[in-house]
Parts: structure tokens; C-alpha cells; sequence
């Protein structure tokens, strides 16, 4: 059985990982190569970067880091961030990550997920979309980090993202970053009900139960964390077993 | 030497890596001298068949690959190398493959998410070497939207995901592994270890 995968997520800046609280208050934790080498001895499935004021400063990732890691780890793992054409996607492919993952990007230019899809192949396209609840009871995407609002509808947006091609799709809940209160399980499940390609949760996991809740309830693919793995309070084999314990397809 | 066959697509720094992390020393090279002297060749392959035949025709390697297998030496396809052993791929059309085992590739017409994307494990067909340091059940990693579609007499391994996937097929010293190793963390290691014995 194809498993449900665990995905630490580390962002990067100025080539070091550090962590934020609603996408605010940064702290320093590690250095991409030695964090991601130390996840994937651990039993990490799967691991992501995301260069987080890429976007917002309007420069490239820095690809540094990637060659290093792609060294260092034998997993596969994503690369996002200030990626906004196919050389970009060419570059970080050629580094040795498996995976790209556009962002603010791909809503200013829905046509990168097309060309990147027809070129690469939709698994190489991941659709990440930073979202945050309105008062309607619906969810807005936002763009440039977190900071900028659009009329984007996050539901219709990873329907329409599969239609161009994205081959999964991030939820990154900005009202849940780093607060430790558990995934937007109602939005999850609103999302993969509709959609036909994996999709991976992110933002808000606190303790072990959320994991669980996210793949029960929300029928995820992938759960996606960073301060609960950077800082220690929860470790990968402990989740893992857990997980396994609950009946959840997991590799141990 | 054991070359890693370069024809213009995909990273093959990872699978080199992988290989140099069990103790196998590889070359990554389109040279057609290099290729006649090597005592092993690995076919990697990312992207569509039609492009990657394409280009092993373009390069002329196909002569070259095809006498390497007939004095007997091993060859590995590793994913998408792995489908162009075969005879026919009907992957967006209708294509000539490579036709060292028979068999042809098709897609993944089944009620589950397509790419097959992710860790899923391995059942064992049969005994054999490549399979010496893992156990059945093991995770491995895939990434693929077609499979082969061939006879059980190379099944050396298979996977479940909505239809019977081989993910592991071996005729004489032609193996071909669906899954990737090189990103299968310790099973891959052992996996790609196993090769390396053979070869030596």
C-alpha cells in the first residue's frame, strides 16, 4: 500500500533554516544540508525548502543549498520559492531536487504550471497556496509570502491548478503557521474531495494527534510540519509508530 | 567500469551518488568507446519515452547498448530506462522501445490517483541476487504514470497500487527497476549494493 507521507518543511533564508510564527517573528535553527541529512536518517518521506523571502524581495532562490543537500540526503525532496520561469524550474531540477514548488508565481502566471507540467511532468510540479479564512467562510489565497490578499478562492484554485497540470497541491494555512492548534481540517477535506493528485497539509501541527486527524478526517496525503521537528517536540520514529499503531499506512 | 548512460535527460548525479555511497564507482558518459568498455551500464531515464528513445537514436547509442547485452554483460534500466527495454510503449502514441524483454509499456488505468507518487512495497516473485540485503515488504519510492505489461517469467518483484505493478524485472543480466533506489533510502542502498556485487 502506497503510504501516507511525513514531510518536514524547512525554510530557508539567506542559506540558513529558521522558523516563524504567522509567517513573522524568524529564529534561526540549522543549515539545510545538516537538518535535511539529519530528517532523512530519521525517517522522513519526503522533504521540502522553501526560500521564504523570495518572492517578496523579487530574487531567485538562492540554489546554493540545493546542490549541498542533494549530496547529503537519498529521498526525494522539493524546492520552492522565488521560482517564477522553466529556466528556474531547469536550474533546481539540474541541483538534484525532485520536486519544484511554485507559489505567488503561479498566480500571477497560470500558464508556468502548464509549460512546467508538459516539460517536466506534473510530478515535478507541486502547486503551494499560503491561504487564510475569510468571513464568508471560504479561503482566500495570498501571494508574496503571506502578505498580499487576492480574490483567489482556495478551493477553485487547486481545482484549477490540477486542470493546468500541478501535480499535488500544499495547503499552508496562514491563520495555523506555527500556532500549534492542529491542520484546517475543514478546508483539507473540502480540497482533496475535489482534486485527483495528492495533497499535503501544512501549518499548525502541535502535537502527534494532529497528524493522525489530518489523514483521518481530512484523507491528506502528505503532512507537512517545521517547529514541532525542529525544535525536538515531536520526533519523526515516534510519529511514525504512532501513526502505524492507529492503523495509518506508514514507512518505518 | 559501470557507465552511467548520459543522453541528455533527467539528474544522473543522484543515482552516481547513490551507487558511490554502497562502494560502486560509476562514470556518467555518452562516449561510445566507454560504453563498449564498460562491464556494466545503467539506463537511467526521466520524461516521456518518445523523447528518451528519440535521443538514444540521435546519439546512436542504441547499437552500442544492444551489443553490450548481446556479449552478456548487465545492464540496468532504472524507471523510465526500465520501460525502454521493452518492445512497445503507448505512452502518448504508439513507440518502438529497446525490445530486450517483451512486453509492452501502458498507463496506469486504474481508480487510484495517477502518478503513482510515494513509498509503497515490494512483494517478492522469486528468489534472486539484486534482492539479497532487503526483505519483502520493504518501502521504496516511486514516481511513474505508465508500467510494463509483460509475462511473469522476469518477474523478480512487484508492487500493488490499484493493479499488479512489476517493480523489479530481470531476463539473463538485464535488470530493469521501476521504482527509484537512488531516492529509497536504505533499501535502494541495498538494492544498488546487491548490483554492485554482481557486477564486480
Amino acid at each position: 500500500m502506497l503510504t501516507r507521507r511525513i514531510i518536514p518543511c524547512l525554510d530557508v533564508r539567506s542559506g540558513r533554516v529558521v522558523k516563524g510564527k504567522k509567517f513573522e517573528n524568524i529564529v534561526d535553527v540549522d543549515s539545510p544540508e545538516i537538518l535535511g541529512k539529519y530528517y532523512s536518517d530519521c525517517g522522513a518521506d519526503e522533504l521540502v525548502f522553501y526560500d521564504i523571502t523570495a518572492s517578496n524581495e523579487e530574487r531567485k532562490t538562492s540554489l546554493e543549498f540545493v546542490s549541498k543537500v542533494a549530496k547529503n540526503i537519498n529521498i526525494p525532496f522539493c524546492v520552492g520559492g522565488g521560482v517564477s520561469s522553466i529556466d528556474d524550474f531547469t536550474d533546481i531540477l539540474r541541483r538534484g531536487a525532485d520536486k519544484v514548488s511554485i507559489n505567488s508565481s503561479a498566480v500571477k502566471n497560470p500558464d508556468l504550471i502548464k509549460e512546467a507540467s508538459l516539460k517536466f511532468g506534473a510530478q515535478c510540479v507541486v502547486l503551494s497556496m499560503d491561504v487564510k479564512k475569510n468571513e464568508k467562510n471560504s479561503w482566500n489565497v495570498y501571494i508574496k509570502g503571506g502578505r498580499e490578499k487576492t480574490d483567489l478562492d482556495a478551493v477553485n484554485w487547486a481545482i484549477k491548478g490540477v486542470e493546468l497540470g500541478a501535480g499535488e497541491i500544499v495547503v499552508n494555512s496562514i491563520d495555523e503557521d506555527g500556532m500549534k492548534n492542529g491542520y484546517d481540517i475543514e478546508l483539507l477535506k473540502r480540497i482533496t474531495s475535489v482534486v485527483n493528485v495528492p495533497v499535503i497539509a501544512s501549518g499548525g501541527a502541535g502535537n502527534m494527534k494532529d497528524f493522525y486527524d489530518a489523514v483521518e478526517y481530512a484523507n491528506v496525503d502528505g503532512i507537512l510540519a517545521a517547529s514541532v521537528f525542529h525544535f525536538g517536540e515531536i520526533k519523526i520514529k515516534d510519529l511514525k509508530k504512532y501513526l502505524k499503531d492507529k492503523r495509518i499506512e506508514i514507512r518505518i | 567500469m559501470n557507465i552511467i548512460i548520459d543522453y541528455g535527460l533527467g539528474n544522473l548525479d543522484s543515482i552516481s551518488r547513490a551507487f558511490k555511497m554502497v562502494g560502486v564507482e560509476t562514470k556518467i558518459s555518452n562516449n561510445i568507446d566507454e560504453i563498449n568498455n564498460a562491464n556494466s551500464i545503467i539506463l537511467p531515464g526521466v520524461g516521456a519515452f518518445r523523447d528518451a528513445i528519440n535521443s538514444l537514436k540521435n546519439m546512436e547509442l542504441i547499437p552500442v547498448i544492444k551489443e553490450h547485452v548481446d556479449k552478456g554483460k548487465f545492464l540496468i534500466g532504472i524507471c523510465l530506462g526500465m520501460q525502454l527495454l521493452y518492445e512497445k510503449s503507448y505512452e502518448n502514441g504508439e513507440y518502438e522501445g529497446l525490445g530486450f524483454i517483451k512486453g509492452n509499456v501502458k498507463k496506469l488505468d486504474i481508480d487510484l490517483k495517477v502518478p503513482h507518487m510515494g513509498w509503497n512495497n515490494i512483494k517478492f516473485n522469486k528468489n534472486d541476487e539484486i534482492l539479497k540485503y532487503i526483505n519483502e515488504d520493504d518501502y521504496v519510492y516511486f514516481v511513474h504514470s505508465y508500467y510494463v505489461n509483460s509475462s511473469n517469467e522476469e518477474l523478480v518483484a512487484y508492487t500493488d497500487y490499484g493493479t499488479t505493478i512489476p517493480s523489479i524485472v530481470r531476463k539473463n543480466n538485464i535488470y530493469g527497476i521501476q521504482f527509484h533506489p537512488e531516492k529509497s533510502s536504505e533499501v535502494g542502498a541495498n538494492i544498488l549494493k546487491a548490483y554492485g556485487e554482481m557486477i564486480k
